[in-house]
């Protein structure tokens, strides 16, 4: 047994040891142990070292806001993580640790020299200084200070673990399981309400766990709080422990983290680490508690001094004494209860020093019965030792006179500088807090939620416990339930009151004083006063220019005392001054929780067509677009992209290729009004458009520039079937059934999104018609010619059927219900066999329609794109009086001379421009150049030399003329010409 | 997360199954071509983005359907929801700073 | 003004730090100025401390309802870049950056310009087509880009995961090597003190009611919580509040204004040497000298004043990060704000002249305004002493929504197929 454990004492398993190491050191701790009370009971106090002046650290809470004992924790690889604090990590067999921000070791640090230079480090130094000479900033002044600065060293392996996570709707959701908390959820679960009780920590209780002298009752602590959380078990309520409220969003939602497996010594193999719920409360009750403030002293941050609550729950809950010889300093009564229960579990108190001349005479009496010297009136001054501190100056205050200070021999010592009720989800509400003269309560609340117990500075547990029922009845009531009062009667409860301080008077030099506010960024009061002499006037100004609440404890421990002191400088009273802005998490949050399943391949689904798996076993490559992964190109042994994309083309050119183009948006436009509602949205005419038959559609926005296209089948004179690019089939969806229902309800037409209905097979080539024909029923081929449409049945499954080309060579789409793709597909493959048939991806369809000219909606054209600029004006009915984008055509700038137009473009070498690349009409001009446009689609085509499209100012007039490619290799000279590289007549279409 | 109460659905469902579709009743004009530059400018682009209750537009996914809102900008908080088409309601009093 | 150095930051540690002054004066306002700038971020501090060093105007007061800075200068993730795709945007950025590169110096306040290069992610071959064309674009503006293969840039960002197996596998990445980042406060600090040190007034906490114009149409003044202040000249650059203050001069803008969100993790020691964007996921990230990872995501998709921001896109971002950069899932965020952006129609600044006499606004920068802080300042400041626009600000006018001039670097990007 360790020499700090108390035999039998506290909340831990005495018959059940674990073994942890800590910097390669192994120790024994118990289980229900965190790191920190484990330590503690080793003797050892030294955990860490500050973020600036690398000083040794050692815990200073038990709990969460701990900003001191951050270690590494980890379990093998890929299982590591930074800064977890060690006063929440629990103790499980195998855990490995270490200290942190320190070189070479713990106890010996060379970076503490910053310590000795602090004069230097004043807030903001670093924006005084580090300018000269210029350059050195990025070579040697930054390196130096990043390397510095940060605390734990990151993970460098991917992630093993997996994280979960989960919707909760609930009536009462409370917040903490302290004693308000449990009263609150007893007091809502009575009427059947659905209630949810959550608490960060591995037990319910709260501060009743470290105060088991308590009775309720009749009972003591403990064993009330074991019957009720029994009566709310049996009641049906929702008991989540390990479980952070992380943060309080708009209309009741609360995230909860909880924490499932880093406390177990062997989590069950795929069990999430973490699962973050997404809780939607009918009613919130926010019974957190307050947090118990450092005092501000020199040397008040040496290994060995903590806060007084801090010491009594190592004692209570951990059966863990945290020194044999505390020295208590204090401004509330709190603290004497502290000392009290250490001096009644072995420790010799040195003395209790408490800032205020009248004590009450009860504890004064308790001291005295236990020996204990008091010094009531007196400041600490300073204290001694390095990795643990040895003694106390402790000093009588008379008015603005310190008196001289005297050493006082202590092994540790407890502080309390009062308590801070703990409202950090209610400000993320943006709930308005009041000052009370002591600390901000909560006043204006913008939710429907109730603040319990100490969150609203009651102190004591009758309060307490009658504030936390009211609170549960009040929600009740929110929810138009009612519910019975409850009464408590507390026995050894222990009231008390305290005063807030700024920095305590010293005697020394103030100038000098190490008195820290913000432990972990090692900020001091001086710091405060320098930013506010120096015209830091606003709280947000100093807490930035000081970096104090910046910690990994986002001013938890700091936040009230940097206050104080602020206004004391700059002569307001706090409210005047303000409190920066709590933000979202409560605690630190594993990135993991919020990124639950939201990871790997289901980070963003990817969509597949029916086809897709015969595309995977024939060998495609496949590339991302929009949501969808397509078949790219389809290489055979020993083939590169390149190699296997001219084969695809020839081969199509040559006799027959096929083609998944599933993933082309689909969407029916039916009814009696659906040749209206096609003239409004559509540049074309859609009147005389028979049925049976196809148009090219083009889709502006009602800014005049193009955002889709695809051709469109009238399949009876009130049915659509409209294709779209791939990635814009939701968004055209949308804009459509936007300008149905809200600009044209007197239109009647129903839109039907059916991209997910339809696979759709490609056939191009001289032989498409040939073989298609024989499987094809119901279609009369003598009126069926290029851009037709009908329903018809192929290879004996039911289609849709449209005759249209993106090729150039002769073409068909092939539509069948999504289930029967990959038999239609497959039937296809084995009737073109005869004909050399040709599976070809979207690389070749590129290159084959760019050899057409035919455009890519976001390739060639780029949201700035007219259809006049884009060559499309013959896609444009001047006729009709109006659609969708039709007056901004008209607008200055976009019927001004020298719009950007689209060309194309053979370079003289022969060789491929680069996409992308810009085009000059002066190489020789020095930069900044003036550019006149750039590559749109570059491809090495079927004709034995590149081709290429271009957006060029005044293209269309510059037919023939040479234009100029500057690359980093040198200048392409380029000749402007047609789009229309292949088969410009259209004969192939119709052979 | 807000919530928000669909009026074709009556059901008040989490922001994730709704689309905000910008501010509300600026209707397209009838006659597009008879509008100066400058009309046509402030149709297509100029908006309130009023900094308190606002009128607005959101699309419900679930049901495919656009409808309107009046929502304090500064709260996030919803004050009413209706279908498209109605006019625009008056703005509650208490929310008129 | 005390001059920073190492030796005043060396006699003053002597001394206890007793000596330093206040950095600006808590200044009430004056019945009059020549020009009223409301908004006390760094745009309008900047424009007025080039209004005064530049153009000898120091009867300036910058006006702002909370505390200097507190706007968006105070909550963006500082990424600094000029790799735009237009020629008037890339210039525009990149005279920013030419005054990036030497303001620590020109002010005497370290704002700790990182010149640690911002690599975007293409993750597609629309993303190559589009990065290459904007490296292009860049070469031959004289603006730095260059673009990299998926093995260069991990050599150049070690975390990055290259697999081709990822939901979105990296491809290729463009990269601006004289991008970076810089510390948000310190600018706004740094022209405030080196502003006040000129004579400028700094009013905070001092709301602008409204813009009053007198009977010929033309600005007179402002009418503050403290009371009315003359002015013949009024600027505006107030970010996501510039639609409300605009509207009280009678003119609606072209803007709306969106929550947009950061986060930062618990500090670490170096691990990301540079910033990472990837638009596709929509995720940015840098490591703050302080050891944070520093994370920004889209806006959200409602326009809000609340400065507060919803909980999926945040989960979405995060993901998209831990997607990118799979090492960092077991890091912990620290701290997630919001801010309020407005944003124009073509996602380009409005930078010039109000079509009211003395009326100037410098709005609409998006998700993108802190970058452009010196360079929008300088300009604004040009454009306020000349009654004139800048040639590099001229093409960013108002007047560009009527006639269809847009600079639109959103649809550039647009995907489609």
């Amino acid at each position: 047994m360790s020499r700090y454990r108390i035999m039998g004492k506290g909340r831990v398993d005495h018959s059940a040891p674990v073994s942890f190491t800590f910097d390669g050191k192994t120790y024994k701790g118990l289980r229900g142990d965190t790191v920190a009370s484990a330590l503690l009971a080793n003797g050892v106090h030294l955990m860490g070292r500050s973020f600036k002046y690398h000083r040794p650290r050692g815990a200073v809470t038990a709990g969460s806001e701990e900003p001191n004992a951050l270690i590494g924790t980890s379990r093998g690889a890929g299982r590591f993580e930074p800064n977890t604090r060690a006063t929440v990590q629990e103790l499980r067999a195998g855990l490995v640790t270490e200290s942190q921000n320190k070189w070479p070791n713990l106890s010996f640090d060379l970076g503490a020299i910053n310590d000795r230079a602090y004069m230097l480090f004043s807030a903001g130094f670093y924006y005084k200084t580090f300018m000269w000479p210029k350059s050195f900033w990025d070579k040697v002044y930054e390196p130096v200070i990043r390397g510095a600065a940060g605390l734990g060293k990151s993970p460098t392996e991917p992630d093993p673990d997996r994280y979960a996570s989960r919707y909760l709707h609930t009536d009462v959701l409370v917040v903490g399981a302290g004693p308000a908390g449990i009263a609150a959820a007893l007091a809502a679960a009575q009427s059947g309400a659905d209630v949810t009780l959550v608490d960060e920590n591995p037990e319910m209780g709260g501060s009743l766990l470290s105060d088991p002298a308590v009775q309720i009752d009749g009972k003591p602590a403990w064993d009330w709080v074991e019957a009720q959380l029994g009566r709310l078990r049996a009641a049906g309520v929702r008991l989540m422990t390990r479980t952070t409220a992380i943060g309080y969003y708009h209309q009741n939602m609360v995230g909860l983290c909880q924490r499932l497996t880093d406390h177990l010594d062997n989590p069950p193999k795929g069990a999430p680490r973490e699962r973050m719920w997404r809780v939607r409360a009918g009613q919130v009750v926010l019974a957190q508690g307050a947090l118990e403030k450092p005092l501000v002293f020199d040397g008040n941050d040496r290994p060995g001094v903590m806060l007084a609550g801090a010491a009594q729950t190592y004692l209570h809950k951990f059966g863990v004494r945290v020194g044999d010889n505390p020295a208590v300093v204090t401004s509330h009564d709190s603290a004497w209860y502290a000392a009290f229960d250490l001096a009644d579990h072995g420790a010799r108190i040195a003395a209790i020093i408490d800032t205020r001349d009248a004590v009450r005479p009860d504890l004064l009496e308790a001291a005295r019965k236990r020996g204990i010297k008091v010094l009531a009136s007196h400041t600490v001054t300073t204290t001694t030792g390095r990795s643990r501190v040895k003694s106390v100056r402790a000093a009588l205050v008379r008015g603005d006179t310190v008196g001289a200070g005297h050493d006082i021999a202590c092994d540790c010592l407890l502080m309390s500088g009062g308590w801070t009720p703990s409202l950090h989800l209610f400000s993320h509400t943006k709930g308005s807090l009041a000052w009370d003269g002591q600390t901000f309560l909560p006043d204006r609340k913008t939710e429907d939620c109730e603040i319990a117990g100490a969150g609203r500075g009651l102190w004591g547990y009758q309060p307490v416990l009658a504030d936390g029922a009211a609170a549960g009845l009040r929600a009740l009531a929110g929810l138009g339930r009612a519910g019975h009062d409850a009464c408590f009667t507390v026995g050894n409860d222990r009231p008390g009151t305290g005063v807030t301080h700024t920095e305590l008077p010293t005697d020394g030099n103030a100038g000098k004083a190490r008195a820290f506010i913000d432990f972990q960024n090692d900020v001091t009061a001086k710091d405060i006063r320098l930013a506010v002499r120096e015209g830091m006037r606003s709280i947000e100004h100093v807490k930035r220019y000081t970096t104090n609440g910046m910690a990994t404890d986002q001013g938890k421990m700091s936040n009230i005392n940097g206050l104080m002191i602020a206004a004391d400088a700059l002569g307001k009273a706090p409210p005047q001054v303000g409190l920066t802005t709590f933000r979202p998490p409560y605690t630190p949050t594993s990135f993991g929780a919020f990124c639950g399943y939201l990871r790997g391949e289901t980070f963003q689904l990817t969509r597949k067509t029916p086809i897709d798996p015969w595309a995977e076993a024939n060998g495609a490559v496949f590339e991302p677009v929009a949501q969808w992964r397509r078949a790219w190109y389809f290489p055979k042994p020993g083939e590169d992209m390149h190699a296997a994309v001219l084969r695809e083309c020839k081969a199509t050119r040559a006799s027959l290729g096929i083609f998944d183009a599933s993933t082309l948006g689909k969407i029916e436009v039916a009814g009696p009004d659906a040749v209206e509602f096609m003239n409004r949205i559509y540049t074309n005419p859609w009147t005389k458009l028979a049925p049976g038959r196809c148009r090219y559609g083009l889709l502006l926005g009602e800014d005049g520039f193009i955002r889709d296209d695809g051709v469109i089948g009238r399949l009876s004179p009130d049915l659509f079937h409209v294709t779209t690019t791939t990635g814009g089939a939701a968004r055209v969806l949308t804009m459509m059934e936007d300008y149905l229902q809200t600009e044209w309800p007197d239109l009647d037409v129903w839109l039907t999104s059916t991209t997910e209905q339809w696979a759709t097979v490609a056939l191009n080539g001289p032989n498409a018609l040939t073989m298609l024909k024989p499987l094809v029923q119901g279609v009369d081929w003598d009126d069926f010619p290029h851009m037709s449409c009908g329903e018809c049945t192929v290879a004996g499954l039911p289609a849709r059927l449209f005759r249209l080309s993106f090729t150039g060579e002769i073409g068909f789409e092939v539509n069948v219900p999504a289930r029967h793709g990959l038999a239609l597909w497959t039937a296809l493959m084995e009737a073109g066999k005869p004909y050399d048939i040709c599976p070809y991806g979207t690389e070749t369809m590129h290159v084959l329609r760019a050899e057409k000219g035919y455009i890519i909606v976001g390739q060639d054209t780029d949201g700035t794109v007219t259809p006049a600029d884009a060559g499309l004006d013959w896609a444009v009915c001047k006729a009709k009086k109006d659609f969708v984008g039709k007056r901004s055509l008209s607008r200055p700038d976009i019927v001004a001379k020298g719009r950007k137009q689209l060309v194309g473009l053979l370079t003289e070498d022969g060789s491929l421009l680069q996409e992308g690349a810009q085009i000059v009409l002066d190489p020789d001009q020095p930069k900044p150049m003036r550019m006149v446009g750039h590559v749109t689609s570059s491809y090495q085509s079927t004709m034995g030399h590149p081709i290429a499209m271009a957006v060029i100012e005044g293209g269309f007039d510059k037919m023939g003329e040479t234009v100029f490619v500057p690359m980093p290799d040198g200048v392409r000279k380029a000749r402007i010409t047609s789009t229309v590289f292949y088969d410009p007549e259209g004969l192939r279409l119709k052979a | 997360m807000l919530l928000i109460h669909c009026p074709y659905c009556e059901d008040t469902l989490p922001e994730l199954e709704f689309t905000y579709a910008g501010e509300a009743h600026i209707a397209r004009p009838a006659d597009p071509s008879a509008l100066s530059d400058e009309e046509w400018r402030d149709y297509l682009f100029i908006r309130t983005n009023a900094r308190g209750p606002h009128y607005e537009r959101w699309r419900h996914v679930g049901c495919g359907r656009f409808f309107n809102a009046l929502r304090d900008t500064v709260s996030d908080r919803f004050l009413m929801t209706y279908k498209a088409g109605l006019p625009r309601p008056p703005l509650p009093q208490e929310t008129v700073e | 003004m005390t001059r920073f150095s190492a030796f005043s930051l060396l006699k003053q540690a002597l001394n206890g730090h007793k000596g330093w002054r206040e950095q600006w004066p808590d200044s009430q306002p004056k019945a009059e100025y020549d020009v009223v700038i409301v908004g006390a971020g760094g745009h309008g501090l900047g424009a007025a401390y080039y209004l005064a060093k530049e153009h000898g105007i120091t009867n300036v007061a910058v006006i702002d309802k909370g505390w200097l800075g507190g706007g968006n200068t105070g909550r963006n993730t500082t990424i600094i870049r000029s790799n735009y795709l237009y020629d008037e945007s890339a210039k525009l950025y990149d005279h920013a950056l030419d005054l990036w590169d030497n303001l620590s110096q020109e002010l005497n306040y370290n704002v700790m310009y990182s010149k640690r290069g911002v690599m975007m992610l293409a993750h597609n071959t629309h993303d190559v087509q589009s990065f290459q064309r904007h490296v292009h674009s860049n070469r031959l503006n004289g603006v730095d880009n260059r673009w990299l293969t998926k093995e260069e840039a991990k050599a150049f960002c070690p975390p990055l995961n290259i697999s081709p197996d990822a939901r979105y596998p990296v491809v290729g990445a463009a990269l601006q090597m004289r991008a970076g980042t810089a510390r948000h406060d310190a600018v706004a600090w740094g022209y405030a003190r080196a502003a006040a040190a000129r004579g400028v007034d700094i009013i905070q906490n001092c709301a602008v009611n409204a813009i009053r114009r007198g009977p010929d149409g033309a600005v007179i003044g402002v009418d503050t919580a403290k009371g009315f202040i003359r002015a013949r000249k009024v600027a505006v650059s107030a970010a996501g509040n510039t639609s409300v203050v605009m509207d009280s001069a009678g003119l609606r803008m072209p803007l709306e204004s969106f929550p947009l969100q950061a986060l930062v993790s618990e500090p670490v020691k170096p691990i990301f040497p540079c910033v990472v964007m990837s638009n596709t996921v929509h995720a940015y990230i840098s490591q703050s000298d302080k050891g944070e990872l520093v994370i920004g995501s889209g806006t959200d998709q409602y326009t809000s004043y609340s400065q507060r921001g919803g909980l999926p896109l945040i989960e979405h971002t995060v993901a998209a990060i831990c997607e990118v950069f799979p090492i960092f899932t077991r890091m912990r965020m620290l701290r997630k704000w919001g801010g309020i952006v407005d944003v124009t129609p073509d996602r380009s600044a409005i930078l010039g002249k109000a079509p009211v006499e003395g009326l100037y606004v410098n709005c609409g920068w998006g998700t993108g305004g802190f970058k452009a802080t010196p360079g929008a300042a300088h300009l604004l400041a040009y454009t306020v002493a000349k009654d004139e626009p800048h040639p590099l600000n001229a093409p960013f006018t108002l007047e560009r929504f009527s006639t269809g001039r847009l600079i639109d670097e959103a649809a550039a990007a647009a995907v489609a197929h």
